[in-house]
């Protein structure tokens, strides 16, 4: 039987949430005994959905997983612990101010008498640290320790409880490449002693170092279970980054003339010391869709936050017009002209619990128009909101309804309704699509090449490849806080050039990607 | 003036009631340091503490015994306590306003239990007598030395029992498994949940332990220190102890260290009161202002200590 071969098979796995989004379709994701395992996909292919359900996390809508032979339910984390199985979350699991030791036997604490027998915990600590070759201090405060150890101390704490199956999500994403280097070498020495790691990631050069096979998934389903040293990069890529349905909107050609938005050698380290902005430089000009794809992660959300000075740069400028943005408070930001899509609409875009009559006047209740004397006046308020409602086809009962009851697809509607309304001159728009239904999608969409063309600047930064592609007049893909790359004209584009560009197999040459700043 | 109030605390009578008035005090703050360990801020410790000085006596009456008395002082304290943690914990309501309900509802509802089961009005001075009061003691050998034995022995039992639990809540906190647990819920609770800590068990838990405190800290009020009962008698005690238990760092000994600041600008309070030309006003001031420095003094040692640890992160990096 396969049993003795395969440690983990989850069959069929199908993972549907409340809120209809399909995260896993029919997933087939065997694991052998032994044998690192990569799993592969951009953000949001379901990847960690699934994960989840293999560690007792979340629980699959149908399908089955079956352990070392066994058919399970794995209701909680602690049923999977039981079952061999630990996780190590790319958000560790550790209380800062115990020490190691202590956050290593948490929950199983060795005793003498009515004590903890701390020197216990200390030899546990070591002796698994040696075995293992993780080297840590076990008396050290998890606080004091570098992210490195952290990262040991998660997976000797997985398993001191016994785990024999060892999933990492993306272990690398805030190592040095020193720690990289080291973290490898313990993977492989596990592997050696018969542990079996499925390890997250969409790091090419990484899985082709140390995995055996990888199976890749994209928008929820299986792209199939591959041998590492039989698949090249460019496939990898091909099959990571693609598009099922080609999506086409229609637009004229765009005729950008003056910059408005110029960013100039912007450098960004951010508390993990990691370089998330690298001397990033790009203009937008007016008349024009700049495009902005990448994996997540690779400083797209650093650079909309400096935007918006929501974040400051360790170096660089950026202006809007001339006039710098860099520690201006938002409310001048606003008044140049900038209009801002966030990608958390729920904190950044809305007020939940405030009506959308308030929320669509919340950057411009203090104008002239919507006051009379010391007061509101409420009938141009409720004018205003009217006439915001209809055009931006706000599905709600009226004006004073609760934002926070409306559907995702009009609550970001109504975002779009105040940020569109404003008459922007730069508009940035963060996912501006991301989680609603088609209709307000196509409608966004709509809105945004109808404003460009009327000569508004738009930055549009989005991880949906049909989107930046087929929207964007010209683009840059982002790898590592650098541009990798600037197409002038988006029409020459394919999936497999993209995909080559994300994720980091080929970069163009500097001057290729100077021509961005347009100078 | 000044020489006035110097002779004053130089004299043991001084340094005793320091220890007297800090107690009650103590207690509660390490019933916040246990509470606050576990990641839940119970305010509710001023209304529970109230309570249960109030059933201390009353208990101590039906019964004539003082011992039974603070038992069931200690009893009323974890069931207030347990209340406060079933709404927060079980109904998720806001621990604060728990908090603040019990308080509010300490006030009134003494008052009305008070007279329900006595007839008394407002305080129980009628029921007390001096063998239903907390005995003090005199501890052998030490109460023939001059000065010191004059300072340390004749307290009463509660007092040293207060001095006591610090070392013992040290060790809980930091000996023990449970003591592990509930430090590990109060940080970071996901990481407790990951490796099978019941979280919501462990708050319970860390919730009935503040409790037993104000149970013992509400019979020393109202059987030791006032005499008896009245709906005043914990002065915000409660809300001082949340302010020890901060300045202290959280930490039983430091929440001992700084209750003892209180006590101790308390025990002026109540001397320099008596002094001819001084504003009684101003005087009454002064634990309050002891607070707010000592928060100030917390405040800024934190500050520098979060920058030294990031300069070392720095270094290290």
């Amino acid at each position: 039987m396969s049993n003795n071969e395969y440690v983990v098979q989850m069959k069929g796995i199908e993972k549907v949430y409340s809120n209809g989004v399909a995260a896993n379709q029919g997933v087939d994701f065997f694991v052998k005994r032994g044998e690192i395992h990569a799993l592969m996909g951009e953000n949001g292919a379901g990847k960690s959905t699934l994960m989840k359900m293999l560690f007792g996390m979340e629980q699959p809508t149908s399908g089955e997983i079956i352990v070392n032979g066994e058919k399970v339910t794995l209701t909680s984390p602690t049923v999977a612990i039981s079952k061999g199985i630990g996780m190590v979350h790319q958000h560790f699991m550790l209380v800062p101010s115990l020490t190691v030791a202590e956050n290593m036997v948490l929950g199983m604490e060795p005793k003498k008498g009515m004590f903890i027998d701390y020197k216990k915990a200390v030899e546990i600590t070591e002796e698994y640290a040696k075995r293992f070759n993780l080297h840590v201090d076990a008396n050290a405060k998890v606080i004091d320790i570098p992210v490195g150890m952290k990262q040991k101390v998660e997976i000797l704490k997985a398993l001191v409880r016994g785990a024999k199956i060892l999933i990492l999500d993306e272990p690398t994403a805030v190592l040095t490449t020193q720690e990289t280097t080291e973290l490898f070498k313990e993977l492989i020495h596990l592997k050696e002693q018969g542990f079996t790691i499925i390890f997250i990631s969409h790091k090419l050069k990484e899985i082709k170092q140390i995995t055996d096979r990888l199976t890749i998934m994209r928008n929820g389903k299986s792209m199939g279970v591959y041998e590492t040293k039989d698949i090249s990069e460019q496939e990898i890529s091909r099959l990571m980054v693609g598009r099922d349905v080609i999506l086409t909107v229609e637009k004229e050609k765009a005729e950008p003339s003056d910059v408005v938005l110029k960013v100039r050698d912007l450098e960004y380290t951010d508390s993990w010391n990691r370089k998330m902005l690298d001397k990033m430089s790009f203009s937008v000009r007016k008349g024009e869709i700049l495009g902005v794809a990448g994996v997540e992660g690779n400083g797209q959300r650093e650079l909309v936050d400096m935007l918006f000075n929501l974040n400051v740069p360790d170096a660089g400028t950026i202006t809007v017009n001339g006039q710098n943005v860099i520690g201006t408070p938002q409310r001048k930001i606003r008044e140049m002209g900038v209009s801002l899509i966030p990608e958390d609409r729920m904190t950044y875009g809305i007020a939940s619990s405030g009506s959308i009559e308030e929320n669509v006047i919340s950057d411009r209740f203090d104008k002239k128009k919507f006051n009379k004397g010391p007061l509101f006046d409420m009938n141009a308020i409720h004018a205003e909101s009217e006439q915001l409602i209809a055009d931006y086809k706000v599905l709600c009962k009226n004006y004073k309804q609760q934002v926070g009851m409306l559907s995702g697809g009009n609550i970001q509607k109504v975002v779009v309704a105040r940020e569109f309304s404003c008459n922007p001159k730069l508009i940035i728009a963060d996912q501006p699509t991301r989680g609603i239904d088609v209709g307000a999608t196509e409608f966004i969409r709509k809105k945004l090449v109808e404003l460009s063309r009327e000569g508004v600047a738009v930055l549009l930064v989005s991880a949906d490849l049909n989107e930046v592609m087929e929207l964007s007049d010209s683009l840059v893909v982002f790898y590592n806080g650098k541009i990798a790359a600037y197409f002038e004209d988006t029409s020459v584009l394919n999936d497999e050039m993209m995909g080559e560009y994300m994720l980091g197999l080929k970069k163009q040459s500097d001057e290729e990607i100077r021509r961005v700043c347009h100078e | 003036m000044l020489e006035q109030i110097g002779s004053m605390i130089f004299q043991t009578d001084f340094v005793f009631s320091i220890f007297r008035i800090t107690a009650p005090i103590l207690f509660a703050a390490l019933a916040a340091v246990v509470a606050e360990k576990a990641g839940v801020t119970n305010i509710g410790l001023e209304g529970i503490m109230l309570f249960c000085a109030l059933f201390g006596t009353l208990f101590a009456y039906w019964t004539q015994n003082w011992f039974i008395g603070v038992c069931s002082a200690v009893v009323v304290g974890v069931f207030f306590a347990l209340l406060i943690g079933f709404f927060a914990l079980q109904l998720n309501t806001d621990i604060i306003l728990a908090g603040i309900a019990v308080n509010t509802m300490s006030s009134g509802g003494t008052i009305f239990l008070l007279y329900m089961f006595t007839g008394e009005r407002g305080n129980t001075a009628a029921l007390t007598s001096s063998k239903l009061l907390i005995p003090t003691v005199e501890i052998p050998i030490l109460n023939k030395i001059p000065i010191l034995g004059d300072i340390l022995s004749g307290h009463a039992v509660l007092t040293y029992v207060a001095f006591i639990m610090v070392f013992l809540v040290w060790i809980l906190l930091y000996k023990t498994a449970i003591g592990l647990k509930i430090r590990a819920v109060g940080e970071n609770e996901h990481a407790a949940e990951s490796v099978g800590v019941n979280v919501r068990f462990i708050k319970y838990i860390a919730l009935a332990i503040s409790g037993v405190f104000c149970g013992l800290g509400g019979a020393f009020m109202s059987m030791y220190y006032s005499q008896s009962f009245n709906t005043g008698i914990i002065a915000g005690r409660g809300f001082i102890a949340l302010a020890a238990q901060a300045m202290g760092q959280g930490e039983p000994v430091g929440a001992m260290f700084s209750s003892l600041l209180f006590g101790f600008a308390q025990a002026l309070r109540t001397k320099v009161s008596g002094i001819q030309g001084v504003s009684s006003n101003l005087i009454s001031a002064m634990p309050y202002l002891v607070t707010i420095i000592g928060m100030v003094i917390y405040a800024a040692s934190t500050m520098r200590k979060v920058k030294r640890r990031n300069a070392d992160k720095e270094k290290n990096q």
